[in-house]
Formats: C-alpha cells, structure tokens, sequence
C-alpha cells in the first residue's frame, strides 16, 4: 500500500489524531503564553531571580521528554491522565522560549527611551502597557514561534503515554517497522509545524510597525 | 493660602551617595528662581544630570531636601511632580512606536485632556518648535533627523505647559550649524513662553549664550553661582579653566578674520 493509498484509507483517524494533537499544542502553548509573559516581565523587574527561573528552565530543556513524561507521573491529579501530564510536559518545555524572549524584548527598550517615558510621568504600569510589551512584542512573539514549533514536534511523543496525537503513527509505524504509517504521522505533523511557523511569523512581522533603528 | 515661594527650585544640604558610599552630589545648596533659566554647567563626570535628576526624583537624594514649588520632593506625589515638569534630553528618548503627533500627545493624554484640546495643543507647540504640523505630524523618529527629534523631544516637555523644564545636553549630539540653529530658537522660546528652566551643559560658550545665571560643578560640589558677565569676570580658580577655553576660541575666530 502506498502512502497516499494508506491516508485515504485511514483518513477519519488522520484527522482524529491531527486534532488532539491540535489540542494538545493549542493548550499548552496558551499555558506556556499565560505563564510565560507575566513571568518573564517579573525578570526584567527583578533580575536577582533571572539566574535562578531561566536556569530552572534550561534543566528542564535538558530532561529528555520521554523522561520527563515519566518523572510527572507521580503528581497528583496530573498523573491520573495521559492528556493532563501531555499538557504539563509540553507546557514546561514551551516555557523557556517564551519567558526568556519576553525579558530580552523587555530588557531590549532603549534606556533613553525608558528613562523618558518615567520623567513624563508614566506609572508602572503606563510603562509596561504602553512602551515596554508594545516594543518588545515582535521579540515576545518570535519566542512563542519557536516554543510552538518545538511543542508541535515534542507532543509526537505523547502518544507514548497514550496522551494520542500524530504521534500515535510514529509508534505504531515504528512497531510495525512500516515507514508509511510513520510518515502518516510525521507528515502532518511537519505540516502543522510550518504553518504555525509562518502564521506567528506574519503575526511577528507585523508587529515591527517601523523598521526599528539599531542603536549603537 | 501660601504665597507663592521665591524660588521654582532649592536644593538645600543635597548629598547623593550610591551604595552607601561613593558620594555624587555633595552638600549642595542652590536655589533657582522663577522665570529663570539656569545652566549647570561642568565637565562630564561632574554631578550635572545627577543634579537635574534629583528634581523630577528620577534619584531620590541621600541627605537634604529638594523643593519644588516651595514642597519637598518627597512630599508630591511623584507622577504628578514628573508631569508638572518637563524633561528633554540628548537622545531625545522619543518613543519610536509613536508618531510625533503621538509622542507630542503624551503627557496631555495622560493628563485626560479633551481629544480636540490635545489636537489643538499638539499643532501649536510643534509649530513653535518650528514642525510644521501638516509635514511631520505623522512620521515616526527613525523618519527625522537629530535635530527633528530634539524639536520634537522638547516639544513633547512642553506639550502640557509646565512650569519647570528640564534639559539635558539636549543640543549635545547635533552637528554645529543644526545646533546654533537650535541655539536661537531656544533663545526667542524661552523669551516667549518664561519657564524656569534647568539646562545641563559642559559648553562654555553655550551656557554664556542661553543662560541667566551659570551654576557651575565640579566633582559633585557647586563651585558658584554666576551671571554670564560676572562669569567672564570672575577670578575664581574653578572658573577660570572655563575662561580661558572660551577666550582662546574667540582669539583663534578673531585673528581668523
Ligand atoms: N548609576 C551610577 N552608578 C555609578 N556611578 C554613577 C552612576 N551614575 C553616575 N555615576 C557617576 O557619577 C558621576 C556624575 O555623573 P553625572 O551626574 O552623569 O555627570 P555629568 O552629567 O556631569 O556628566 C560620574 O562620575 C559618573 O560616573
Ligand atoms: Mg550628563
């Protein structure tokens, strides 16, 4: 059976799977965006905790997936489901990307350029809203495309601890030693992986209204 | 009711220390007036933009007390005090996300003025920032030159109309002929519009020009307090340094021509 022969023939499962894998990407990487932002603009309040939160995160970057997959097995009421601990894994590796690009955008504005905006009098609050995440938002946006094009690939091994997603014929095709039922896994996958790449690119591209001045 | 204190700005036994030790700013004592334009003068290095930022408490002094408006600095609530002063500096800091119209808006905006007062108040000030408003009021910074920018870095201080301005080198980094152009401006602007107004130079010649009286730092102290005249007379020894620069330009220009 060929390739094209075999997708026709497993098309409702395809979907089935590229869905939860849909899922699981889509979830974690609003887990990650919700965690991820407010975090990294805590670092760039307090940068006593820079060291201690990224290194925490590159160790995580470090742990295997399948590993990590194994070591949340014991938690709670994430353990209880495959999905659950999916999300969780994929969302600790999502993490870093996105914290680390929103303190460098943040950290990234122009010291002239903060130090006018507090002297006019903007708050706190002024400032993060209206100077800080609007020009770091094109840097913010570039760590959430890489952390999405990374979880859309790491979540192909969910399908190890039954979580499902594309992965699914990646294992399958691998037991069976049949390259068309992995492709039938890795396709999509790649697939999904490139347009999320160029959407969040048009996104990030849009966001640098004016060709910024490099400084020097 | 108070009335209204003599002096726009006192600083009064002002020490500013980092870290506990290294002191920046020692003991100073300086009272400016109302209407005035008072130029810090000093070399780099000598406590000039320390001493400007402890007005607007961008830094918040070690010892003494700061007045503006006849209230210590501690006392104002420190959003309003920054928006009750304008501030203008050499990168000019404008924001590059923001149009000049928006970027001359700000304070105004934050303020809560009426939109067509803000729109009003915008065009005024950038034409006497010499911006006509039709050609510049929708570029952004990286569409104008350092000279626009600084106009429009002090049109944006001047936007809400306050009473104290703020300068830091703001002609620092033009080329000479855009900066004596700036230079006579300022001069008609501040006939025009009599704000007391702090301006931070290490330019002899430039603090002659566009002062009332000249403030001039050393290391962190206040050497003296002079008019322009008095400066070009005085025997002081801090002064003289600053003399003799500015008479050898003038001996060169002169038998130049
Ligand atoms: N944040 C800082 N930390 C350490 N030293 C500083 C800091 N800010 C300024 N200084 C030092 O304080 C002195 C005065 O600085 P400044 O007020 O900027 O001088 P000026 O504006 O006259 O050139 C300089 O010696 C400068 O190196
Ligand atoms: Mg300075």
């Amino acid at each position: 059976m060929s390739l094209p022969e075999f997708l026709a023939a497993h098309k409702r499962e395809v979907l089935t799977l590229s869905g939860e894998h849909l899922w699981l990407v889509g979830v974690s990487m609003l887990l990650a965006v919700a965690i991820g932002v407010p975090l990294g603009i805590a670092l760039s309040r307090r940068p006593a905790l820079r060291s201690l939160i990224l290194g925490a995160n590159n160790i995580m970057q470090t742990i295997p997936s399948l590993a990590l997959f194994g070591l949340l097995l014991p938690v709670p009421w994430i353990g209880a489901r495959a999905d659950r601990l999916a999300i969780l894994a994929l969302t600790l590796y999502a993490l870093l990307p996105v914290v680390r690009n929103t303190y460098t955008g943040i950290a990234g504005v122009d010291a002239p350029v903060r130090e006018a905006a507090v002297a006019m009098g903007l708050t706190p609050r002024q400032l993060l809203w209206q100077v800080e995440l609007p020009l770091a938002s094109n840097v913010i946006v570039a760590g959430i495309r890489t952390a999405t094009v990374i979880t859309v690939g790491v979540a192909t091994i969910a399908a190890a601890i039954g979580a499902g997603g594309l992965g699914e014929f990646i294992f399958r095709g691998l037991a069976m030693v049949d390259n068309n039922v992995i492709l039938a896994g890795a396709i999509p996958a790649a697939l999904m992986a490139l347009c999320a790449d160029f959407v969040l690119g048009a996104i990030q591209r849009s966001l640098v209204r004016r060709p910024l001045r490099i400084h020097h | 009711m108070n009335p209204t204190p003599a002096a726009a700005i006192e600083f009064v036994n002002v020490t500013y220390r980092i870290n506990g030790n290294r002191t920046l700013i020692s003991d100073l004592n300086l009272s400016i007036r109302r209407g005035e334009t008072l130029m810090l003068l000093g070399r780099s290095g000598s406590g000039k933009t320390t001493t400007l930022k402890l007005i607007n408490r961008l830094l918040a002094q070690s010892d003494g007390k700061v007045l503006v408006d006849g209230r210590s600095t501690t006392d104002w609530d420190v959003i309003r005090l920054r928006r009750h002063i304008g501030y203008a500096i050499q990168e000019a800091g404008l924001f590059p996300h923001y149009s000049v119209e928006k970027n001359v808006a700000l304070v105004p905006r934050l303020e809560r003025w009426e939109p067509a007062r803000i729109a009003a108040r915008v065009r005024e000030v950038l034409q006497l920032v010499g911006l006509p408003y039709g050609e510049y009021s929708d570029r952004y910074p990286d569409q104008l030159s350092g000279g626009q920018r600084q106009r429009v870095g002090l049109a944006r201080a001047l936007a809400a109309d306050p009473e104290i301005l703020l300068m830091d080198e703001p002609f620092g980094a033009l080329d000479p002929i855009t900066r004596a152009e700036l230079q006579h401006e300022f001069l008609e602007l501040k006939r025009t519009l009599s704000k007391t107004i702090v301006f931070v130079t290490h330019d002899v010649a430039e603090a002659l020009m566009l002062g009332d009286r000249i403030a001039l730092m050393d290391n962190g102290k206040l050497k003296g307090v002079f008019a322009p005249a008095e400066f070009l007379r005085s025997p002081d020894d801090s002064v003289q340094p600053y003399v003799n620069a500015f008479r050898a330009t003038r001996q060169i220009l002169n038998s130049g021509a």
